[in-house]
C-alpha cells in the first residue's frame, strides 16, 4: 500500500537504528502516548532492539481503555431499552463496565452494533426513523471530528432519533498531568501524529517551553517510529526541547481546520475523567448546549452512575500512567488474559497490555512470528 | 482507535459541505468515505482516512523527500549529518 509500505522498509529502519545508536551516549527515557504505537512498536521488535538506547513508556493514549466505566453501565443500560440500538467501534463494545460490556448485555437482549463510523450510526438512524440510534463516541481528537460531522448531519437531516453518549478525551491535558505527576520520568514525548493531523502543533510550544521537553509529532509505521525516537534522542543528546514534525506527509502545522472548525461547532472542553487516571481538568469534549438534543444522558434523562470502584487485581491505571510495564501487573497473563479480561487495556487493539500478550508473552519469542521486520542487525 | 489508513481518491460523489463524499481506494478495495474536512483534494490526491472521514491530504512531496533523505542517511559512514524533520516557516 502507498504511504505504508515505503515506511516499512527494513533497510531504511535499519539505518535509523545505527543512527540512534550513534547519537545515544545514555538510554533515554521517551514516551509514545498513542496506543496504535505501542502495537507498532512491540508488533516491529523496536522496543526490545533499542533497549540499550532508550526506554519507551507506553501512554494513555488508548481512548477506548480510558473511557470510564460508568459511562460504559450507562451506554449499556440504553441498550437494553426496547427500541434502542446502541453502536460504537467494535474495541469499546467488548471493554467491560462494572456490570459486564455492552457484548455481554446481548444475552440479555441488548441491542449492540458495531459500526466503522459515526457516520456509519446516522445512516443506520435515517433507515430506521422507529429506532433510537446511540453512538457511543470515544476518541482523540482524531476521532472527533467525525462524531461532530455526525451529529451536523443528523441535524441537517432533522434526525430526532440520533444520539451520543460522549466520552472524548482530549490528549494534550493528559500529557501534562503526566508530566505534573511526582513519578514522572519522561524525558521526550512521541506525540500521536494523528491527533496532530487534526490538531497541527502549534499548541504543544507552551507545553515544550515550560517542562523542557522534546514533542516530537510522530508516525505510525516503523520508519515513522524510528525517525521520532531518532530527533527526541538528538535533541536531548543536544539539550535542546522543541516541537518537531517527523510526520510531515499527513501533518501541518497548523492541522486539518475544517476538522477543528467541525469540532469547535459541535463540542466545548470540558473535564472529564479518565479511567485509571482519574479527573483531568479540560481533559473532554461535551455537546454545546444547541446539540443537547443529540446528548443521551439529555434525551434519555438518565444520568451517569458515581465513580465504579475497579477491580483490585487490575493495575490498569498504573500501565496507563506508565508507572509500570503490563508484564509488571500481578494478573497479567494469569487471571487477565484478553479471552477474560480484568481491565480495558488487554482488551482493546490498542492497550498495552493486549500488546504485551500478543507480542511479548513471556517464553514467547516476541514478535518475531508474525512481523514483517524483525531484529535489525548493526 | 486512531489508526488512519491513507487511500487514493477515485472519484468525487458529494460536494455538499456537510455531505461531502468521494469513492476511496485503500490497496485495491474501495469504499465511500467522508470528505467533508479536506474539500480541496482531487481525484488522484491520497488522503488518510479515519473512522469513515478523511483527515488530512498526504504531503506526496514531503514524503519523497523524507525518504530521499533517509536513503542518504549513513552513506558517508556517520559523515552525514541528519536532518529529518524539517520546521514549516513561522506563519
Amino acid at each position: 500500500m502507498k504511504y505504508v509500505d515505503e515506511f516499512r522498509d527494513p533497510k531504511l529502519a535499519q539505518r535509523l537504528v545505527r543512527e540512534i545508536r550513534r547519537t545515544g551516549t545514555r538510554r533515554w527515557v521517551l514516551m509514545e502516548v498513542c496506543g496504535g504505537q505501542t502495537h507498532s512498536l512491540l508488533r516491529y521488535d523496536i522496543e526490545a532492539e533499542l533497549a540499550d538506547c532508550v526506554e519507551l513508556i507506553h501512554g494513555p493514549g488508548c481512548p477506548v481503555c480510558v473511557t470510564p466505566a460508568e459511562a460504559i453501565d450507562f451506554a449499556r443500560e440504553l441498550s437494553l431499552r426496547p427500541g434502542t440500538i446502541v453502536t460504537s467501534f467494535g474495541d469499546m463494545l467488548r471493554v467491560p463496565g462494572s456490570l459486564g460490556s455492552l457484548v455481554d448485555a446481548r444475552s440479555q437482549g441488548a441491542a449492540v452494533r458495531p459500526v466503522y463510523s459515526s457516520l456509519d450510526a446516522v445512516d443506520l438512524a435515517r433507515k430506521n426513523p422507529g429506532t433510537q440510534v446511540v453512538f457511543f463516541a470515544v476518541g482523540f481528537e482524531t476521532t472527533a471530528p467525525a462524531t461532530a460531522l455526525a451529529v451536523l448531519q443528523a441535524a441537517s437531516l432533522g434526525l430526532d432519533n440520533f444520539s451520543l453518549v460522549v466520552a472524548h478525551v482530549r490528549v494534550q491535558p493528559a500529557m501534562e498531568a503526566l508530566l505534573e505527576a511526582p513519578h514522572n520520568r519522561i524525558q521526550a514525548f512521541l506525540a500521536a501524529g494523528h491527533v496532530c493531523a487534526v490538531m497541527g502543533y502549534e499548541s504543544y510550544s507552551e507545553l515544550v517551553s515550560r517542562y523542557r521537553v522534546p514533542v516530537v509529532v510522530t508516525g505510525f509505521e516503523p520508519v515513522d517510529l524510528l525517525q521520532g525516537i531518532l530527533e527526541c534522542v538528538r535533541q536531548l543528546e543536544q539539550g535542546q526541547a522543541s516541537v518537531s514534525n517527523c510526520y510531515g506527509r499527513s501533518v501541518h502545522r497548523g492541522g486539518n481546520r475544517a476538522a477543528q472548525e467541525c469540532v469547535a461547532r459541535v463540542y466545548e472542553i470540558a473535564d472529564r475523567p479518565w479511567r485509571g487516571l482519574g479527573l483531568i481538568p479540560a481533559g473532554g469534549l461535551a455537546l454545546r448546549s444547541e446539540f443537547a438534543r443529540f446528548d443521551a444522558v439529555h434525551r434519555f434523562g438518565g444520568a451517569l452512575t458515581l465513580p465504579v470502584v475497579e477491580d483490585s487485581g487490575c493495575r490498569s491505571g498504573d500501565v496507563l500512567s506508565g508507572r509500570i510495564r503490563p508484564t509488571e501487573c500481578p494478573s497479567f497473563g494469569r487471571d487477565c488474559r484478553p479471552e477474560s479480561p480484568l481491565g480495558a487495556p488487554m482488551v482493546s487493539s490498542e492497550g498495552a497490555c493486549a500488546a504485551y500478550y500478543r507480542y511479548r508473552r513471556e517464553g514467547m519469542a516476541a514478535a518475531a512470528l508474525n512481523c514483517e521486520l524483525t531484529r535489525y542487525p548493526t | 482507535m486512531c489508526l488512519a489508513v491513507p487511500g487514493r481518491i477515485v472519484t468525487w460523489l458529494d460536494r455538499d459541505p456537510t455531505f461531502a463524499r468521494a469513492e476511496v481506494e485503500f490497496d485495491g478495495v474501495r469504499r465511500v468515505c467522508s470528505m467533508a474536512c479536506v474539500a480541496d483534494a482531487a481525484e488522484g490526491d491520497y488522503v488518510l482516512v479515519h473512522a469513515g472521514l478523511a483527515i488530512s491530504r498526504i504531503d506526496a512531496d514531503e514524503a519523497n523527500r523524507l525518504l530521499d533523505d533517509l536513503s542518504r542517511l549513513n552513506d558517508r559512514d556517520g559523515e552525514f549529518s541528519y536532518e529529518s524533520s524539517r520546521q514549516e516557516p513561522e506563519p
